[in-house]
């Protein structure tokens, strides 16, 4: 079998220009329609059309020598650093992990405590809001979604296509009990969660019976009827206009956060009026309630319960037939799962001050699965991983001015937000089937937890 | 410690739709048994099976277990009453560890002898224990099959329901098996009942068996007295010994 090398190797280059072309041309097909053609309305609000060939040209070429070097050099090189992996017999996971590898936890969790100081620090109050409310809290919000999503889809192996619902229950509850009942952050968050799962019980029942794409289809109508139903129950959500002015949550119903209050937050604390505390504050929130989330799931893992969803996940006639009752292990998966979604949503409503249908669209569903798919369903660590990259990136779009220079003025990165999204998903899916973390972590042990080897644990591709 | 009814079919009827898979079967099982059932593809063995454990439920009939009427339980609670089934096709959890799938079979409220009781599996299934922190899925058939005995031994049951364990095992390993089987039944009194293709094996393991055609029992008797009816031997072990 062996071929002299420099036979194999003018091959390799014959098949990479090769399949290059034809990445090339299969990009310029689906991209001729999209990006090689703009239509614009004109001043007279026509609309007519005009071609963008240098953009168009710019993909195309993008597709090609990226496939060049993908089947020319890149994937030879990953192929032999693996072959000179297995030749001098190291496991894919060593026994010994980096420093860095065994305290990412505790690391992670000290940068984030930090992390509000120390943007406060370099770039002051105001220069600051970016950091932790562009990006800090937004992101936070996206994992604490994804956790609770990861419930439902991770753990208990039920495909939501719903979720946002869950969400919106739980901003719509925060809004409208604080706007008529003055009820504050505090009392309101546990009871929008309540709420919150009500309405997961309320699914469960009808979708008992179902499982994958049924499932997922229903839960997709679900979270369309929610948001129906707030666009036109204008009487109570003011449908499309929102409800606006929504209560800011205080510190524990001691100091408050509205300027005018005697007990202002930053006068007491002797800091300089601005806005930026109370995003801080609303920081330290969302990561106290994702740590909750984390604290909780990790515990219920452990329990009956939680061994039950991620059984039910793996085969529900053999769980039956152990004495498991379904009925009850979904709903409760269902129920905990919109549990934090509501906690989510009355957050949101409260760092907002302001809620309408707009955002519990579909596509927030889809991103908070993405996430959750990504990150690898069931892994706490890489679904955090997951929802840093993707929400992160989004909203470092916005901040890539530069590539105004090459694509031209009238560029906004926002509005490729879908298409990078995408490409991630495909590469990290290509590279890593099972999400950045696919493989799932034993819950039971004999005597005292001991370092499982390497080598058992680590799953196939399946 | 024999002759006690511990499980009593009676006139059971299944149905798949408007399909009948079971035509009035009669059954029964005697405390410290090994029974077994055997029968051609589609006679509808695994469907009595299934119909005790409550899934699907009997359409007319009883089942009767320990004195108690369990026909029209849900399935979750015929099995705390400690009917343990290993189902066909073993159906573990393929992502989860040896360990996992046996601490799923137990009680998972009350894990006070899960220990005890995972050393005794050890003991039965050695293979089990040096690979008890593999993931089910990545076992060898003869390992999960063992598993599956083993995950439905940790429901402590009184009456062992297997279906087919010797399904695409070689025939060392699927002796193994069913030396494992007549232990557990000999030294822990196990009651067991079973259904099996592989009809010489099984006749000669057990106390009784029946014989299953076309959803109805057909004929019944010892193993040794089945063993040596010609009728049983030109159907189901000329030409299929091993
Ligand atoms: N879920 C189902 N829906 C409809 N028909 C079914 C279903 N399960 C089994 N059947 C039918 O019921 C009959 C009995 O099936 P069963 O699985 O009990 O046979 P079996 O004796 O276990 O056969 P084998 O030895 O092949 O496992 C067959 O005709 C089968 O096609
Ligand atoms: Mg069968």
């Amino acid at each position: 079998m062996a071929s002299p090398s420099e036979n194999t190797q003018s091959g390799l280059m014959a098949k990479a220009v090769k399949e290059g072309i034809f990445a090339g041309a299969i990009a310029f097909g689906m991209f001729l329609l999209y990006v090689g053609i703009e239509t614009y309305q004109d001043i007279d609000n026509r609309l007519v059309w005009r071609t963008r060939w240098g953009l168009l040209a710019i993909f195309v070429l993008v597709a090609a020598v990226g496939r060049f070097l993908t089947v020319g050099f890149i994937k030879p090189h990953i192929d032999r650093r693996k072959l000179a992996k297995a030749k001098s017999g190291v496991l894919e996971i060593s026994e010994d992990k980096g420093f860095f590898h065994k305290h990412f936890l505790k690391i992670a969790l000290i940068a984030l405590l930090l992390y509000p100081i120390g943007s406060v620090m370099l770039f002051g109050p105001q220069g600051s809001l970016k950091y932790v409310d562009n990006f800090g809290i937004q992101i936070l919000i996206y994992v604490m979604l994804a956790w609770g999503l990861n419930i439902v889809v991770g753990l208990a192996g039920l495909l939501d296509l719903g979720y946002v619902a869950f969400y919106a229950v739980g901003a719509y509850s925060y809004a409208l009990l604080s706007a008529n009942f003055g009820l504050s952050f505090w009392i309101l968050l546990p009871l929008a969660g309540i709420l919150a799962a009500m309405w997961g019980i309320i699914l469960g029942f009808p979708v008992l019976r179902l499982r994958g794409d049924y499932l997922a289809i229903v839960t997709l109508a679900f979270g369309e009827i929610i948001r129906l139903v707030l666009i036109n129950w204008t009487d109570v959500t003011q449908g499309t206009f929102g409800i606006s002015g929504i209560a800011k949550a205080s510190v524990f119903g001691i100091w408050s956060f509205d300027v005018g209050s005697p007990n202002y937050f930053p006068r007491a604390m002797g800091l300089a009026t601005s806005s930026a505390w109370y995003k801080i504050f609303l920081f330290y929130v969302i990561l106290a309630l994702c740590l909750v989330t984390a604290y909780v799931t990790i515990r219920l893992r452990r329990m009956p319960i939680g061994r039950a969803w991620e059984a039910l996940r793996e085969d529900e006639i053999a769980c039956r037939s152990l004495g498991i009752n379904t009925v009850a292990t979904k709903l409760t998966a269902f129920a905990t799962g919109a549990m934090f979604g509501g906690f989510a949503g009355s957050f949101f409503a409260t760092r907002q001050g302001f809620v309408s249908p707009e955002s519990f669209v579909f596509l927030e569903s889809a991103v908070i699965l993405a996430i959750v798919v990504l990150g690898g369903m069931g892994s706490l660590t890489g679904i955090a991983i997951a929802a840093v990259v993707m929400v992160g990136g989004t909203e470092l779009l916005r901040e890539m001015e530069f590539l105004k220079l090459i694509f031209g003025p009238d560029f906004t990165p926002e509005l490729y937000r879908m298409l990078l999204f995408g490409l991630a998903m495909i590469i990290v899916m290509l590279f890593k089937p099972r999400g950045f973390v696919g493989s799932r972590e034993p819950t039971a042990f004999l005597r005292e937890r001991k370092a499982v080897s390497g080598s058992f644990t680590k799953e196939g591709h399946g | 410690m024999a002759g006690e009814t511990l499980l009593k079919v009676q006139g059971v009827e299944t149905y798949y739709g408007n399909i009948r898979a079971l035509a009035g079967v009669d059954v029964e099982v005697n405390k410290g048994e090994i029974v077994s059932l055997i029968g051609a593809n589609g006679a509808g063995k695994s469907t009595l099976m299934m119909t005790i454990c409550g899934s699907p439920q009997a359409r007319s009939g009883q089942v009767i277990f320990d004195g108690e009427d369990i026909t029209k339980l849900p399935t979750h609670l015929i099995a705390r009453k400690r009917i343990a089934q290993s189902p066909e096709g073993r159906r573990i959890f393929p992502r989860m560890t040896v360990l996992e799938n046996l601490q799923m079979g137990a009680n998972l409220d009350n894990l006070k002898y899960f220990k005890e009781d995972v050393e005794k599996i050890f003991v039965l299934f050695p293979r089990l224990k040096e690979r008890q922190s593999q993931r089910g899925g990545t076992l060898s058939g003869g390992e999960q099959q063992m598993l599956s005995i083993g995950r439905a031994l940790m429901a402590r049951p009184k009456l062992l329901l297997l279906d087919e364990p010797s399904l695409g095992l070689a025939p060392l390993i699927v002796k193994g098996i069913f030396e494992a089987i007549r232990k557990l039944n000999q030294e822990e009194g196990l009651t067991v009942f079973l259904v099996e293709q592989n009809a010489f094996a099984a006749l000669k393991l057990s106390d009784r068996a029946y014989v299953m055609v076309n959803g109805k029992v057909t004929m019944s008797g010892s193993g040794k007295e089945l063993l040596a009816n010609p009728e049983v031997r030109a159907a189901y072990l000329e030409g299929g010994r091993h």
